[in-house]
């Protein structure tokens, strides 16, 4: 004899559930450095609001967060700091690479600035502009729920996949022979730092 | 790793021996942007600070010397970042000193609504965010609507609604009309009520004064031995403000009054720029009035502005102007001089020095950044006092990361 | 505003004068330049509103390779003038103006940083923007704009090992 489920009561992957509470709760890690920052406080402030979407419970602690906006460039002596925040943060984690300057170095080709901060961290959504509305960073939320309700797991088994930093190609026929280069030039070894441990 | 304590704030000697350090940022909030400080603390009072800054720093000036006069002005809106404009016109202001250009009477009042718009647009996140970080979110959000306003009348003039890029070498992008001068309009009126219910929720808020009141005092002569400029040399009783003394654009014609303080301390700053908030208002309202008729840019047969793009399809000699102006080897014709030009903006003076070679690249482009020098005078101001003074201290400053960096 | 034979006449007879615009410049050698200052300071130029430096080395006709710029203010009168000094290498060193004004602290920071030029007896000269390590001076005109790959010189942190 069947037993029907009591009313109230439906069956679901333990997956999904667990994406549907993370999807839903979003705690954002603003790491403003520039422009952008002002766009992502326009972002929380009254007009725009991104608490209609579930993430507006900005922390500024990176152990209680789990989305990094990584909004505005970040220079040489930054990326240091940006790379400690993000293993800081507890998995399950994503990142947001707001702004042009974020994503490739935007206009600033100079020595100072990292172009591209997906060259040193992993980035799962990348929002061009310079700065990006208010609006498109709101899509960009959105589309990240989407994509952690699509692909998440409960153990976390879908970042194991990505063992290389993985973003957009270099244009610049200069910037293409460095990376090729595995060697970095003799002499500016400027930032002696241990390899990060793997876990 | 860059990230270990500084050197400079080791304690040696033997009765400091209970000092903590505490390091405050590059990544907090109440810093708003990437800069760091390393206090020494005797329990809650800041025996000393330790600013470190470089968090952030992009490289402009080398980037000034490899973009030509128009297309400097995208990296130059990028400087503070929270008055994009203001930054357009003091670099176009000195451009057009060193090229020797006088601008057309519409286009100085159309500079003049705009700079004064971007004054009202700086001191309004700065009024807001000093008042988030003493723990009033209120005025934060009353000020960011208004500046999404602004925002609004930038994207109209120019399309952008962030970093406009507006200002073009002896002139702008492309006029105003009437409509937008409508909306000025209404954006002033809608200001005023805004600007009394700020007052309302802080000027008289026990509070907000108990934390702001004496604290961080800069005397007049330190304000000068150190540099300081604008609303903090206002505050502390220096009357200077170059939009008086040394008058550009349409400053001379209109009617407004320099907004000064003997105070000070916090709470003179802020007084000082509540005040001038009202008085830009005025400052638009007349310059809105009066803003005369007739072409916005110079001449195009001086060389230097793009002709419009009728003139360009049309007749030869628009299109013959057209490439002169874009050609790599053409071009402005710059002296082979150098010059200082500096303009009043928000944060204070905002000067740029110049140098030409002939070509229409800066040779050296130095920007003389207001947060850079009143960031300076911090550990100056917060010496003696409690920890919690810090960000009071911080957000009366009003540091852009992006300016003090570069 | 002091003329040109009362500095002559207080500091040296080789300084120099030029204008452009509304710039009035005075070009001092680098021995003369802390006495002009100083001086200058007595006059009435109260603050310093800007100090930096210039390489020329692609410069047309240039003869030196640095000028350092001191941009004075007289704020009771509003006058302005720019005192320039010359400096070349290897003696790129100047004395401090930061007993003259406080405010010179972190500009000769700056131009330090910069340019490698040293002033002698600032209490506290380390590089202010540049990472400590940081070796080359980035404004100088021989060195290029995208760096020699310093900003690619860091550990990769991938997706699966954070």
């Amino acid at each position: 004899m069947a037993v029907g489920l009591p009313e109230n009561v439906f069956v679901t992957k333990l997956d999904a559930a667990a994406n549907w509470a993370r999807t839903n709760s979003l705690w954002p890690m603003p790491f403003a450095t520039a422009c952008c920052g002002i766009e992502l406080m326009a972002t929380a402030s009254s007009r725009h609001d991104i608490a209609r979407f579930g993430a507006e419970v900005m922390r500024f602690s990176p152990r209680q967060c789990d989305l990094l906006i990584v909004a505005g460039r970040v220079a040489m002596k930054m990326l240091p700091v940006l790379q400690r925040i993000w293993l800081q943060m507890p998995e399950p984690k994503w990142s947001i690479s707001m702004g042009a300057c974020a994503c490739t170095g935007g206009v600033f080709d100079t020595y100072a600035v990292v172009q591209g901060v997906d060259r040193f961290i992993p980035v799962d959504m990348y929002v061009p502009g310079c700065p990006p509305r208010p609006e498109q960073l709101i899509a960009a939320v959105m589309e990240m729920q989407e994509k952690i309700k699509r692909t998440g797991t409960i153990t976390g088994k879908e970042f194991l996949q990505r063992t290389t930093a993985m973003g957009p190609q270099p244009f610049d026929i200069d910037e293409l022979r460095r990376r090729r280069e595995v060697t970095p030039v003799p002499g500016l070894e400027i930032y002696g730092q241990p390899p990060v441990a793997a876990k | 790793m860059p990230l270990a304590v500084s050197d400079a704030a080791e304690v040696d000697s033997v009765d400091q021996e209970y000092l903590w350090t505490l390091n405050f940022g590059p990544q907090h909030p109440a810093t708003h942007t990437t800069l760091r400080l390393v206090l020494k603390l005797d329990g809650e009072k800041v025996v000393d600070a330790v600013p470190h800054i470089g968090y952030l720093h992009s490289g402009f000036e080398k980037l000034g010397e490899d973009l030509d006069f128009n297309q400097y002005v995208t990296i130059v809106d990028r400087m503070n970042y929270i008055s994009p404009m203001a930054n357009e016109i003091a670099w176009h202001h000195t451009v057009e000193k060193l090229l020797g250009i006088e601008l057309t009477p519409r286009c100085k009042y159309l500079r003049t609504i705009l700079a004064e718009l971007m004054r009202l647009h700086d001191h309004l996140l700065c009024v807001g965010a000093q008042a988030l970080d003493l723990g009033a979110f209120t005025a934060f959000l009353y000020g960011f609507t208004q500046r999404e306003k602004i925002y609004d009348l930038a994207e109209y003039a120019s399309g952008q609604r962030f970093h406009a890029s507006y200002t073009r070498v002896g002139g702008v992008m492309f006029d105003v009309n009437a409509d937008w001068a409508a909306q000025v309009k209404r954006f002033t009126e809608g200001f005023k009520p805004v600007h009394a219910e700020l007052h309302r929720l802080l000027t008289r808020n026990r509070i907000f004064i108990d934390r702001c009141k004496g604290i961080g005092v800069l005397t007049p002569e330190d304000a000068i031995n150190m540099s300081v400029t604008g609303p903090l040399a206002r505050a502390s009783g220096v009357v200077r403000d170059l939009r008086k003394d040394e008058p550009y654009l349409a400053y001379a014609d209109l009617d407004f009054k320099v907004v000064c303080a003997k105070g000070g301390d916090v709470y003179s700053r802020y007084m000082v720029r509540m005040a001038e908030m009202m008085e830009s208002i005025k400052i638009i309202e007349q310059a809105i009035e009066n803003i005369p008729a007739g072409p916005v840019n110079v001449d195009s047969v001086t060389d230097v502005v793009l002709p419009t793009k009728p003139a360009v399809y049309r007749s030869i000699e628009g299109l013959i102007q057209h490439f002169e102006v874009l050609m790599p080897n053409r071009g402005f014709p710059v002296p082979t001089d150098e010059v200082y030009g500096a303009t009043e903006s928000p944060n204070g003076e905002l000067g740029f020095y110049l140098v030409g070679d002939g070509s229409n690249r800066a040779y050296r482009c130095r920007t003389r950044p207001p947060s850079y020098i009143h960031f300076s005078i911090f550990p100056h101001l917060i010496r003696g006092h409690q920890l919690s003074d810090v960000v009071a201290v911080l957000g009366s400053l009003n540091i852009i990361a992006a300016e003090l960096d570069r | 505003m002091p003329s040109l034979e009362e500095i002559r006449a207080k500091v040296g007879a080789e300084i120099d004068e030029s204008s452009f615009r509304d710039n009035r410049r005075v070009i001092v050698p680098a021995e003369k330049a802390f006495t002009l200052l100083a001086w200058l300071k007595e006059q009435g130029f109260n603050m310093l509103v800007d100090l930096t430096a210039v390489d020329y080395l692609e410069y047309p006709k240039a003869v030196d390779r640095f000028h350092v710029v001191y941009v004075l203010l007289n704020v009771d009168s509003g006058e302005r003038l720019v005192v320039k000094t010359p400096l070349n290498p290897p003696e790129l060193d100047l004395p401090t103006v930061t007993t003259l004004w406080k405010g010179a602290d972190w500009m000769e920071r700056e131009v330090y940083d910069m340019y490698g030029i040293v002033f002698a007896g600032h209490p506290d000269l380390r590089r202010i923007l540049m990472p400590d390590e940081f070796t080359a001076y980035p404004l100088r005109k021989d060195y290029p704009r995208k760096g020699y790959g310093e900003r690619h010189n860091f550990p990769v942190i991938t997706r699966s090992e954070s």
